[in-house]
């Protein structure tokens, strides 16, 4: 087997920046992103050489050519299933997989859940437009109901699919949320990265061509506050400058917000987050912006043994106290041997 | 005893075994191998004829016979019990001369039910033997099998030799001491059949007893009824007073070369080929499969052998197995998946990311019948076009084609070989009968091959790393990540010559294109030979993977017959041995034989502008030695 590498090195953000010109448009969310990654790298301690970003097709999936590391751009949809080669192959290599709504919900959806379901170490950043981009703006799986694009000119008739309630649908065991110019970005891939495990983060991302604004309603910095819900673990959720707060309503089951009066949010039954709480994880998930803030952070994160690891340790209980003589094998079974006088048993 | 006079004993033997077999019916010739006997065992797809006819194969293998197999079953897992569709056969061919087909016509069919009796019988010879259970014959199971009247009884069988024994009941005598439901003792049947047949062609029981005991090893109760049904079978034959049909036939073993043999199936072969082929790589393997019929037993085999390092991973799909594949070869492993003719359509797109990125990778396809679902679990060699030609854009991929079980295990190592040291995916074909049928195998010394340890760059080279880079070979570096000072991106955009940038221009995408197809080209592949038979003359006919048999077999009866003919057979379907179109341009006639409608024949007019002639086949089931033997005779008339 391929040996483990797990080098850790002191860099700064040059150092995982490339020489190829960046092509998003401009203005594009992506740039921001990609600022907040090179930035993030630092400190989360890795060496470059020992850290692979994975994409598939779209405008995200360009994000490996600006990396100064490993980076494979993969097939349509696919980028999960090189992911799980790989990190069987080399269990100590630190990948990320940058898809979109489309690569990642649509045409590789499944991909998608196996990943999640199988645990592989790796984070999975969805950059979300609600739009496919680089085939010039159709409506895409996260697209709202009504979007009109070139495919969908009377408005598009189908429910979107919810990226983070999807992930945690299919089992994960880490499911974060953010925004490309959010400055807490970083510490949510951190928390992503931090988590043994797959690490899903669904970032909402602004496509200024063909999908301008469509999260301004949350991301927009002015009035941000009655908007967000950034989760903290053992913290209350409360947003307003404190003044407001989510509980959970009892009788009918199901989150509300309420209003705190004099900072009083215990008395009000605001939550405090717990990011290994499954059930409250489920419901921050499915809550509707507009009714509710948009909650965003880590909302879940509980890490559970990995895939690649549960390989590896079942290969080497399987391989224990053999020998791997393939001569031998070759041998193996019913044989017998073929002499000047005939066959013997 | 000289070969030559145990074959000739075997011979005379044989004919009196054979006395009161009727003429063939093309023309009252003799078949020249009267020293082999082809046996058919037929029953519904639960009586165990699949085990039956396996544990058979073992016994002719003890008893030093050469054999072939050819194990035909449906589609459906248990198709309603006593239907036609549901009837489940393997043929063997066992004989003291060399064996390579499963034979034309079986001299004996054993047929467990109606509808076995009614699928099977037109194929056997005349004057062949049939063995029925008749306590199976009843009303109930002759209208499943769309039966007026009872065959058995109406004298519609006449043209061959019928023993009706009432099998059922007699098992059930056999295994009552041991209490079992009426359901379990009949499961027995195929034991007490298996007993008569090795008492009718004088085997020994004792492999076959120990074999059951450790089977059932959990239940002893149940090992002994099997056993008892067994031992009761054989010792019908031996006692029962019937002088009819039934007599004791003893096929001498066949002269084949000394040394260790086993039994060897083709997913076998390829599984134990690809292991051998990482360890001459010195590469750890990395296996993507999905589960498909008949391609699944590569992926059983293959699990099992973790000490190999080797690891597989059953995914989600057939998209995610080569994918998962090409990651582990990024990885630095030896990336294979394995399927059949429609999971290798969905990998088209990643295989064509695995030419475009310039990795090792081995695909293995058991073709079956198609087009679409098609015949899953009937053989046919109608992927060669996919192989060769089916990806979007101009994708050359080495392409290897075995033709037997034991091949299947040299041409997995040559697969292997070709994908380490140029850098490129590489397909092997092997079809559904080589991947179910069993061969004997002599057991290879692995000293004797060569080893080709796979390379990586692991620092930067003189004049600098350049990712797309060339070696004499037209191969570019195989560096893994984690490598310091060698950090690169790769991906399906045209690559820019040598740094591998991305590169959209014209004339950058032209010279790339020209290298992928150069270094195809460029692998270096044995020169094609002759098999049987001279290199130019009136009549060549050109085979390619498990249509060897019957080909081999039938120029060579005709070769005995001073026809001139000769047997070509191709394993390196792509790129084409170079002497290949001299050595077909050398005969004044080809004929390809395929099961298929023309494919390797289209590739060869195509290459070589020669006028070769196809011979084809798409029924599902192999050639006929007479089938082909027919075709020589037409094209020398």
């Amino acid at each position: 087997m391929n040996e483990m590498t797990t080098i850790a090195r002191q860099t700064t953000l040059k150092d995982w920046e490339t020489d190829q010109e960046v092509r998003w448009c401009p203005g594009c969310g992506d740039y921001a992103i990609l600022k907040a990654v090179q930035r993030t790298m630092p400190e989360i301690g890795t060496a470059p050489e020992n850290t692979v970003f994975i994409s598939g097709i779209g405008c995200s999936s360009r994000f490996p050519y600006y990396m100064e590391t490993y980076g494979f751009h993969t097939i349509h949809g696919r980028a999960p299933a090189f992911a799980t080669g790989l990190k069987l192959a080399n269990p100590g290599l630190d990948i990320w997989i940058v898809t979109g709504d489309g690569d990642g919900l649509s045409i590789g959806g499944n991909h998608t859940m196996h990943l999640i379901r199988r645990n592989l170490d790796c984070q999975i950043m969805l950059f979300n437009n609600e739009i496919y981009g680089l085939t010039k703006g159709q409506y895409s799986p996260t697209s709202r109901v009504g979007t009109s694009s070139p495919s969908t000119p009377y408005g598009s008739v189908d429910r979107p699919a919810q990226p983070a309630a999807f992930a945690l649908g299919a089992g994960a065991r880490f499911v974060a949320r953010g925004f490309d110019v959010s400055k807490k970005l970083p510490d949510v891939l951190k928390a992503a990265h931090a988590h043994k495990g797959a690490a899903f983060i669904e970032i909402f991302q602004n496509c200024i061509v063909y999908n301008k604004d469509v999260f301004e309603d949350f991301a927009a910095p002015k009035g941000a506050e009655d908007r967000q819900l950034w989760l903290e673990n053992g913290e209350p959720m409360l947003f307003a400058k404190g003044t407001k707060g989510i509980a959970l309503d009892s009788e009918e089951l199901h989150l509300k917000v309420v209003d705190i009066v004099d900072g009083d949010w215990q008395s009000a039954g605001v939550i405090v987050h717990d990011v290994t709480n499954r059930s409250v994880a489920h419901m921050l998930v499915e809550m509707r912006f507009g009714e509710f803030p948009m909650a965003l952070g880590v909302l879940y994160d509980d890490p559970r043994p990995t895939f690649e690891a549960d390989v590896w340790r079942q290969n080497k209980a399987a391989s224990e106290g053999k020998k791997a003589d393939l001569q031998s094998l070759l041998r193996k079974g019913q044989t017998w041997t073929v002499t000047e006088g005939g066959p013997e048993l | 005893m000289s070969q030559v006079r145990k074959i000739q004993r075997q011979t005379d033997k044989m004919a009196t075994a054979v006395e009161d077999r009727a003429p063939s019916p093309e023309g009252g010739r003799q078949s020249p191998l009267s020293d082999a006997v082809v046996v058919r065992f037929a029953g519904d797809s639960g009586d165990g004829m699949q085990l039956t006819g396996g544990q058979f194969t073992l016994s002719s293998a003890l008893a030093g016979n050469d054999f072939a197999t050819f194990p035909d079953f449906p589609a459906e897992i248990r198709a309603p019990q006593g239907t036609l569709f549901g009837v489940s056969a393997f043929q063997i061919n066992f004989g003291s001369s060399a064996i390579e087909t499963a034979g034309d016509a079986p001299d004996v069919l054993v047929a467990m039910n109606p509808a076995a009796l009614k699928t099977n019988v037109p194929q056997l010879k005349q004057g062949g033997l049939i063995i029925a259970d008749e306590g199976e014959f009843n009303d109930r199971n002759l209208a499943k099998a769309k039966y007026d009247t009872n065959p058995l009884d109406d004298g519609s069988l006449a043209k061959w030799q019928l023993l009706k024994l009432n099998i059922s009941q007699l098992t059930m005598d056999a295994v009552k001491p041991f209490g079992l439901g009426n359901k379990e003792a009949l499961r027995c049947k195929n034991m007490w059949t298996l007993g008569l047949s090795l008492w009718m062609f004088d085997r020994d029981r004792q492999p076959l007893i120990d074999w059951l005991e450790a089977k059932f090893a959990k239940d002893p109760n149940l090992a002994a009824a099997n056993v008892a049904a067994l031992n009761a079978g054989h010792a019908y034959g031996e006692t029962a007073e019937l002088a009819g049909p039934l007599k004791q036939h003893h096929v001498d073993p066949a002269p084949v070369a000394p040394g260790l043999y086993r039994t060897l199936t083709g997913a076998e072969g390829i599984a134990l080929g690809l292991v051998a082929g990482a360890q001459l790589a010195k590469l750890p393997m990395f296996f993507g499969g999905y589960p498909i019929t008949p391609a699944s037993a590569i992926l059983h085999h293959l699990s099992r052998l973790k000490e190999y390092d080797v690891t597989t991973f059953q995914a989600e799909d057939e998209i995610a197995a080569i994918c998962s594949a090409i990651g582990a070869s990024y990885g630095g492993s030896l990336g294979v998946t394995s399927s059949s003719g429609p999971g290798i359509a969905l990998k088209g797109e990643a295989m064509g990311l695995a030419i475009m990125t310039e990795l090792p990778l081995v695909i293995v396809n058991s073709q079956r019948g198609g087009p679409s679902t098609g015949l899953p679990t009937k053989t046919e060699q109608s992927d060669l076009y996919q192989a060769v030609y089916g990806r979007n854009g101009d994708a050359p991929m080495p392409v290897i084609a075995a033709r037997s079980p034991g091949d299947a295990f040299e041409c997995a190592i040559e697969a292997v070989r070709i994908a380490v040291q140029y850098m490129t995916p590489v397909m092997l074909l092997t079809d559904g009968y080589i991947a179910n049928a069993a061969e004997p195998w002599a057991v290879p010394d692995l000293t004797t091959y060569e080893a080709f340890p796979a390379e990586f760059l692991t620092e930067v080279p003189e004049g600098g790393f350049k990712p797309y880079g060339r070696d004499e070979k037209l191969a570019r570096p195989w560096v893994k990540p984690g490598t310091p000072g060698l950090l690169h991106r790769i991906g399906g955009i045209e690559k820019e010559v040598d740094t591998g940038h991305i590169n959209y221009e014209a004339s950058n995408h032209q010279a790339m294109t020209d290298i992928r197809k150069a270094k195809v080209e460029g692998v270096k592949v044995p020169d094609q030979v002759v098999e049987l038979g001279a290199e130019g003359g009136r009549l060549a006919v050109v085979g390619w993977g498990s249509t060897f048999g019957p080909i081999h077999q039938a120029v060579r009866r005709k070769r005995a017959e001073g026809a001139d003919v000769s047997h070509i057979h191709i394993r390196h379907i792509w790129p084409l041995p170079a002497n290949l179109g001299e050595l077909l341009k050398s005969y004044d006639k080809v004929i390809v034989p395929e099961m298929n409608t023309g494919q390797l024949k289209t590739v060869l007019r195509d290459q070589y502008l020669v006028d070769a002639r196809p011979l084809n086949k798409v029924s599902g089931q192999p050639f006929t030695i007479a089938e082909i033997e027919a075709a020589i005779e037409g094209a020398l008339a």
